[in-house]
């Protein structure tokens, strides 16, 4: 059991003010990963759940228990750095058994154990070399080696993958979440690629200059995020946004009209929206589709082809741009005239401060975690 | 000539010119040892002689080099032990857990350098008087301790620096307390520095003249005091003390040589990344 909860985390350095009263709770075995844009404080968060930084004000929880005073060594959590911060001197077998070594575990059962977790991570035929002496991909083997040994309640990860090629990076990936269910731990992923988030949470953590802008599950933030910001942030190309008028509210629908003069019955919830409001509407590229009489028409000025799929970069005949995602077997070109029709039911609709007003309807998989739920064992 | 290769040409020119400076006092002295006290004071001076080693029996017979020579060795290395000893903690902590004042700090330990030593020699002496350690080798650790203590946190705390942080860290997550994060993995990992600081601090114990004359005698006398016994009481004897002094060094010569790479590494600590 190892659950972990926040209340009103703080962190000052010096007078600034860089994370800003979080709570959240972390389930038991839950893959959490804090995502936002560099600088808005998920390093110092996660390194305050370590122990390595000081909470300035709040308490942190680990299974009921107030440990922000406890030393990092004595919390039992294992981290993995960016930089990987191997210890140079030491083989890549005394590496991942340091730990071991520290807690007082015989010789032999460190060797057995270290050669298990080597097993795991395909490491067996480099246990005698020195860090320097292993590609990245390896080095970040072995810094994952090194939390694992030593079976943790929580793991920590601080931007692992992001000094590896993009290829590895998809395999550790998935080597990652595998890693998850055969371990059975809670853990705690920092990144800013809300690709990885989206790809291995059960809960997505939303964070923006030092406050969560949202929390939940991947397909809860892509259905129904809270906010603009949110809403920009996952989802990729990003989600678009255009400016419109309120022209009738209803109990199961909201009426807009967009710059082009057409009008859109979006299925949210009246709030507190009233006809003549300025609002925006979010559409995402995969919500949209070519088709003789859409709502928006524009000129196609790039265009994207990954073979599966297309992105025509268009320009509205108001100037604003638009990201279109279309068939791979699209024959579009440059300079071409398109027109766009909307899926209403996909469409998100944004107050005047930002705020998602309510669909009607919760998405059928708003609740999937990334794996069905595991038993405890 | 391409413009690079004449500017490596002259800087070769320079530094060898440099060099043949700083090294000329020595080898002049190295070379007066060999002569006789007539030859030493001629003029003009002579390049060529019969060399001797009359010098070198005379110093011999008149004082015991071994005796001197094993006080600089016990004074040089417990003193540079002792300031690692303390150092280590202060700069471990200086270099990785820095509060507002800490630059201050350092500042103003190695300001203390800039305070002439016969400044404090009076407050010192009475200090060693009322507790005995008047020639005594204990004493002279202590002295030289504190002397170099400024430089050897300094040191130290540049080459912390340049331990990456996030290792010491990945330590502490794996359990380690403070004293194992130092003893097994910030030491082993600033060896070169620690061992360029150290060689730098008993080179510096070594040539230590000022206190060893002030409150040593003959039990405690390191070398410094031994050389100086040559200028004393019957005029100068430019000879023999070029012979002593030659004795002297010789050990801390062959030391430095030996450690040169060490040193430079050392000497130069801040200016290379
Ligand atoms: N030791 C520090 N002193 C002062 N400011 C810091 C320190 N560490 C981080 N910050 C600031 O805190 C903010 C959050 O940093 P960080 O948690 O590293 O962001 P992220 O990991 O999300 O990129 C940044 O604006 C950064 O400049
Ligand atoms: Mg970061």
């Amino acid at each position: 059991m190892s659950t972990i909860v926040l209340k009103g985390i703080q962190k000052n350095y010096g007078a600034v003010q860089v994370i800003k009263g979080i709570d959240l709770s972390i389930d038991d075995r839950e893959f959490c990963v804090f995502v936002g844009p560099s600088g808005c404080g998920k390093s110092t968060l996660l390194r305050m759940i370590a122990g390595l930084e000081e909470i300035t004000a709040g308490d942190l929880m680990i299974d009921g228990q107030r440990i922000n005073d406890v030393p990092p060594s004595e919390r039992g959590l294992a981290m993995v750095f960016q930089s990987y911060a191997l210890y140079p001197h030491m083989s890549v077998a005394d590496n991942m058994g340091f730990s071991l070594r520290l807690a007082g575990v015989p010789k032999e059962e460190r060797r057995a154990k270290v050669a298990e977790a080597a097993r795991i991570l395909h490491l067996d035929n480099l246990l005698d070399r020195k860090p320097k002496e292993l590609s990245g991909g390896q080095r970040q083997r072995v810094a994952i080696g090194r939390a694992i040994v030593r079976k943790p309640k929580v793991f920590l990860f601080d931007e692992p993958l992001s000094n590896l090629d993009a290829s590895l990076r998809v395999q550790m990936r998935i080597e990652l979440a595998r890693l998850h269910d055969e371990l059975a731990a809670t853990m705690i992923y920092v990144t800013h690629d809300q690709i990885e988030a989206m790809t291995m949470a059960d809960k997505i953590v939303v964070l923006q200059s030092g406050i969560v802008e949202q929390a939940g599950t991947p397909l809860e933030l892509y259905h129904h995020p809270r906010n603009q910001f949110v809403a920009g942030f996952i989802g990729s190309p990003k989600m678009n946004f255009l400016p419109a008028k309120v022209t009738a509210v209803t109990d199961t629908a909201t009426t807009i009209a967009l710059p082009s003069g057409a009008s859109l019955d979006i299925p949210v919830r009246a709030g507190g929206q009233k006809v003549g409001y300025a609002v925006t509407l979010g559409v995402r590229p995969e919500h949209m589709r070519l088709a003789g009489e859409g709502e928006l028409l524009g000129e196609v000025m790039v265009v994207e082809r990954l073979g599966g799929e297309t992105f025509l970069y268009t320009q509205l005949n108001d100037g604003t741009m638009l990201i279109v995602q279309a068939d791979g077997e699209i024959p579009t070109g440059v300079h071409e005239r398109i027109s766009i029709k909307l899926d209403p039911a996909a469409c998100h609709l944004f107050d005047g401060e930002g705020l998602a007003i309510e669909r009607m309807e919760r998405h059928p998989l708003a609740n999937l975690r990334r794996l069905p739920t595991r038993k405890a064992s | 000539m391409h413009p690079k290769t004449r500017e490596r040409l002259v800087l070769t020119v320079v530094g060898w010119l440099a060099a043949g400076l700083i090294f000329f006092p020595i080898f002049w002295m190295i070379l007066t040892s060999f002569k006789t006290e007539v030859e030493a004071v001629a003029t003009p001076p002579q390049l060529f002689f019969t060399p001797t080693l009359e010098n070198y029996i005379t110093v011999r017979e008149r004082a015991d080099y071994v005796h001197f020579a094993i006080n600089s060795i016990v004074i040089s290395v417990g003193a540079t032990l002792l300031a690692t000893l303390i150092a280590v903690p202060a700069a471990y902590a200086m270099a990785f857990f820095p509060g507002k004042r800490t630059k201050d700090l350092l500042l103003w330990m190695l300001s203390t350098k800039m305070m002439p030593a016969v400044g404090v020699l009076i407050p010192i002496y009475l200090l060693f008087r009322d507790t005995g350690a008047i020639d005594t080798r204990w004493g002279l650790i202590v002295v030289y301790t504190l002397m170099n203590l400024p430089i050897v946190v300094w040191m130290l705390y540049t080459f912390f620096k340049e331990v990456p942080k996030d290792i010491l860290e990945a330590g502490r997550m794996d359990g380690a307390k403070p004293k194992q994060e130092v003893w097994m993995l910030l030491l082993p990992l600033s060896l070169p520095g620690i061992a360029s600081t150290a060689l730098l601090s008993i080179i510096l114990c070594w040539n230590e003249a000022f206190w060893s004359l002030n409150l040593t005698t003959s039990e405690a006398a390191p070398l410094t005091t031994f050389i100086a016994s040559f200028s004393a009481p019957e005029g100068l004897f430019w000879a023999k003390l070029s012979a002593a002094s030659t004795i002297a060094i010789a050990p801390i010569l062959v030391f430095g040589w030996m450690s040169q790479r060490q040193l430079v590494r050392g000497l130069t600590f801040g200016a290379v990344k």
